[in-house]
């Protein structure tokens, strides 16, 4: 059956250099000295750490639990005993460290008691939570926390799930041999988030230059008799596996600036991650390992299947790095980000480790001045203009780059690549976009602490004006009370003359000598209080020496008799 | 009719007064690093500039004529476009405090442009009538707004040239004005057709 | 001459009349030159500028009061748009009122803290919390970097520190620019 496809704009054809490593079937990586597994691997919040130094770990045990409302949480890769939770290098061009679980495996790869959920029955919500506790996050680059996607749009049931099997980087192969070694499980996934999220069709988008991985997939879906579900070739184009051109390619939607996809009905995943749902609810096994490719400067490309936390340098070790290698790559050619060492851990995210020498990947040429070709353009799959974007964010004049939708840019470097003045667009706009986050940060910190400061003005003015307000409500209260007092004592009086003009209240000097009257009774009566105390039990030579210091008291303080 | 066609174009094009008569260079130079506050200067100066034209025409006429003082003209035109910027920019103030902010400083700049003085001193010396002299400042506010909104869109993107240290900052845009003004005086050539 | 005189008396009267009207008319509240200034300046309410506050600081520029280049922590950036905004030319940053710092939150060392509330009523934003004679502690989402609680501390126990780039506010560097490839 042939589908009608739509086309995106732009797009390039880099050499795919995809045919080296798929001549052999998926590997195992045997267990690494030690793993070091970041807790924050995917989107979202960090997981906070579950576990401590010392402790027997099983594998597949939860280490990182999910915190927040978008968060994945992280599992043992192996079975063996923390080492250490500490910060480590993670693999991120930034060269930063995060929070890390070292685990030193035992060797023995024990499983330890896994929940189970029965996806056939359970409710979607129940098993969204489970997912989320298995760590399933988006293995296509993005690592989002599938959860979160797998929940239908308003109209709760979504029109076409899309699994993106299109795998456009050069170099990169992990979801092509999954799909052909695995695919019968793959499809088990794809038909439970169908049923998660209600789908009427799903459309499984994969390069034509794929044909095993397609054929395997027909024949897959062929088997198990499901109905709706249909593997598409298309056009080998990069970026046809970005998630609005494929959405493009197989549905004819354009997703505009500023929604989602799910609006129009449709969602995307990965097949990696169709895979890694299947293990999680068919068998309970959480996300602890995944498909790498290793290609590039190796004397054997292939892919393996890597153990979450393993030192990239050991996996390369399988595939013979060839003596002039200067760096690894994470992901493809394009997109992928330079990682600051070579020990750094295979993480969810890392679909390819792309090994890299001078000879390979020589220094690109200097940047020359832009001359407007509008090469860019012509291949951005987003329909910018990034020669636009470059000349502000060059300028710094980020607002300007913002009005030319900068945050619509996916980064999949196809204006750099055709650019005839090598200009490194791509990490302009990167600059850009980090340069305006941090500038939307320090605004909002300065709102909150603005907030904050016009705040405490208002509460100390406030306290202060309450302070007042006490003091003056109690002298108003003596005053009431005094002037009760000297009304009650005149009664009399006016009773006896009530026609002569009498002053409603006592005036001003009255109350005032009245007031310090009161003040004067209150310390007579609170010295009077005071008891002297241990008055009792006191022997008979302490009762004599009170008397006598009383007598002399008395003696003193007597006050000479008034004559007035 | 045609006539009327003919002030209003040679006022916005070939006689522009900012790049061909070379009068307001300050806001020209001043409010033409971002392309809105150009536009905002813009429809100020075009708003003071018609009003004010009109307004120093009837006082001209109808009272420095007829008193015989016509040597005041000077000050009283400068007099009477600093009570309209003053009165504009109160408005504005009031009706648009965004406009307001735009604009900034650069609308009591009016009040000493010599672009908004020199255009009612230039109607009296071409003889224009009411009409004329309303469109000749429309016109020629129209030919300013048109400089300042190019010249800013120049300049946004100058932020990102490679510009030789020495000539980097106002000698660039000095440059810059200089070409445009070259250009514009290309226009004169319109004559030919009139 | 005593026409010119009447005449341009005459004039100033009727348009000095026109504006009165017209500022009457008009009259605008507040200052919204203030509001814009202060959006530009940090809010650290650190003080350094001579004014207590952002607030007073942002009134005083737009009066004219003070210059603009007194607030170390907007730095260079923010005396560049301050100068931007008011069209006046830019200033390095005036040293009697300090120098520019990386950012950085208040730390109270735990062992020394004596509980005195001192640097509680100092800090500006209510970014410390804690009781007389209890452990005080900054809460360091909220701290501006003020230094408003390190000089009434009497047992000196508040340290600056830096804050550390995480994963969330790393940058990404501006693309260094090649002239001639290196040889």
């Amino acid at each position: 059956m042939l589908r009608k496809l739509f086309k995106f704009h732009g797009g390039v054809k880099p050499q795919t250099h995809k045919t080296q490593s798929t001549t052999q079937p998926i590997a195992r990586v045997p267990l690494p000295e030690r793993l070091v597994i970041p807790l924050h691997q995917a989107v979202g919040g960090h997981p906070r750490p579950l576990v401590a130094p010392g402790d027997k770990v099983f594998k597949g045990q939860r280490i990182g639990g999910a915190d927040g409302s978008l968060s994945s949480a992280v599992h043992a890769s192996t079975s063996g005993i923390v080492r250490d939770v500490a910060p480590a290098l993670m693999p991120h061009t930034s060269g930063l460290t995060t929070l890390s679980v070292v685990i030193e495996p035992d060797g023995e790869d024990r499983w330890g008691e896994l929940d189970k959920v029965n996806y056939r029955t359970a409710p979607p919500d129940e098993l969204r939570d489970f997912l989320r506790d298995a760590g399933v996050v988006g293995l296509g680059g993005a690592v989002f926390p599938s959860y979160a996607k797998l929940k239908p749009g308003k109209e709760g049931r979504l029109k076409t799930l899309v699994i993106n099997g299109a795998e456009c980087e050069p170099f990169i192969t992990c979801d092509d041999l999954l799909m052909r070694e695995r695919a019968a499980d793959m499809l088990k996934g794809i038909v439970a988030m169908r049923h998660m999220l209600q789908a009427e069709e799903v459309l499984i988008g994969i390069e034509d230059n794929k044909p095993e991985a397609v054929a395997a997939v027909q024949a897959a879906i062929a088997a198990s008799g499901q109905s709706g579900i249909q593997a598409v070739a298309i056009p080998t184009r990069y970026p046809a596996g970005g998630a609005k051109q494929l959405i493009r390619v197989l549905t004819g939607i354009e997703v505009p600036h500023g929604r989602r996809s799910t609006d129009f009905g449709v969602q995307c995943f990965n097949v990696g991650t169709a895979y890694s749902i299947f293990e999680a609810l068919e068998f309970g096994r959480p996300l602890i390992s995944r498909v790498v490719t290793v290609a590039g400067n190796v004397d054997q490309p292939r892919n393996y299947e890597v153990l979450i936390g393993t030192p990239m340098d050991h996996v390369v070790r399988q595939s013979g790095a060839r003596p002039d290698t200067d760096r690894y790559i994470m992901g493809g050619p394009m997109m992928g980000v330079r990682l600051p060492a070579f020990d750094v851990p295979v993480v969810k995210a890392t679909n390819c480790i792309l090994v890299g020498s001078p000879a390979l990947f020589p220094p690109p040429p200097p940047e020359m001045p832009c001359i407007r070709c509008g090469e860019c353009a012509k291949a951005c799959p987003a329909d910018l203009a990034p020669f636009e974007m470059y000349w502000f964010s060059r300028s710094k004049n980020f607002g300007k780059a913002q009005e030319y939708h900068l945050f619509d840019c996916i980064e999949c470097g196809c204006c750099s690549f055709v650019c005839p003045s090598h200009i490194p667009l791509v990490d302009y706009f990167r600059f850009s976009k980090s340069e305006i986050w941090a500038r939307e940060r320090d605004k909002s910190s300065a709102d909150a602490a603005r907030d904050r400061f016009e705040f405490k003005n208002f509460r100390q003015e406030r306290e202060k004006q309450e302070k007042a307000e006490k003091l003056a409500a109690k002298a108003a209260a003596t005053r009431e009370k005094v002037a009760a007092d000297s009304q009650a004592g005149t009664a009399s009086p006016a009773t006896e003359a009530p026609d002569t003009a009498k002053p409603a209240a006592p005036s001003a000097e009255d109350t005032k000598r009245a007031l310090i009257a009161a003040a004067m009774e209150k310390a007579r009566q609170q010295k009077a209080q005071i008891a002297p105390k241990n008055t009792e039990q006191l022997s008979a030579e302490t009762q004599a020496d009170i008397d006598a210091i009383e007598a002399r008291r008395a003696a003193t303080a007597t006050p000479p008799t008034p004559d007035a | 009719m045609s006539s009327y066609l003919f002030v209003i174009l040679g006022a916005v094009l070939v006689n522009n007064v900012v790049l061909v008569r070379i009068l307001g260079l300050c806001p020209f130079m001043g409010v033409s690093k971002k392309l809105d506050a150009a536009m905002g200067m813009g429809a100020a100066t075009t708003f003071v500039l018609t009003l004010g034209c009109g307004t120093s025409y009837l006082i001209d006429h109808y009272v420095l004529i007829p008193a015989g003082v016509e040597y005041l003209r000077t000050l009283a035109f400068i007099v009477i476009i600093a009570a309209i910027v003053q009165v504009t920019e109160l408005v504005i103030q009031k009706t648009s405090p965004v406009m307001y902010q735009v604009l900034g400083i650069y609308l009591p700049l009016i009040t000493t442009n010599c672009a908004v003085l020199g255009v009612p001193l230039l109607n009296v010396s071409l003889r224009h009538d009411l009409v004329e002299s309303l469109l000749f400042g429309f016109g020629s506010s129209v030919g300013f707004s048109l400089a300042l909104v190019l010249f800013a869109g120049i300049r946004e993107r100058l932020d990102g040239a490679d510009v030789p240290t020495p000539f980097k900052g106002t000698a660039i845009a000095m440059i810059t004005g200089g070409l445009m003004s070259l250009a514009f005086m290309g226009f004169a050539g319109l004559d030919k057709y009139r | 001459m005593l026409t010119a005189l009447l005449v341009m008396t005459a004039v100033a009267l009727v348009l000095g009349a026109l504006l009165g009207y017209a500022s009457l008319k008009f009259k605008v509240e507040g200052d919204p030159l203030v509001e814009k200034i202060d959006a530009i300046l940090p809010q650290t309410q650190c003080g350094q500028c001579g004014f207590p506050g952002c607030r007073p600081y942002a009134t005083a520029i737009a009066s004219g009061e003070a210059d603009i280049n007194q607030c170390p922590p907007g730095g260079e950036e923010g005396i560049r748009k301050l100068a931007d905004l008011l069209g006046r030319e830019f200033k390095s940053l005036s040293e009697e009122h300090g120098v520019e710092k990386p950012k950085s939150v208040a730390v109270i060392d735990e062992n020394t803290c004596i509980g005195c509330t001192l640097c509680i009523q100092a800090c500006p934003v209510d970014a410390i919390v804690g009781a007389a004679k209890q452990l005080h502690t900054v809460v360091a989402g909220e701290c501006t970097g003020c230094e408003l609680c390190i000089a009434p501390c009497p047992v000196d126990c508040i340290a600056m520190e830096p804050i550390v780039d995480t994963l969330d506010t790393w940058k990404w560097r501006y693309p260094v620019i090649q002239i001639k490839q290196a040889a």
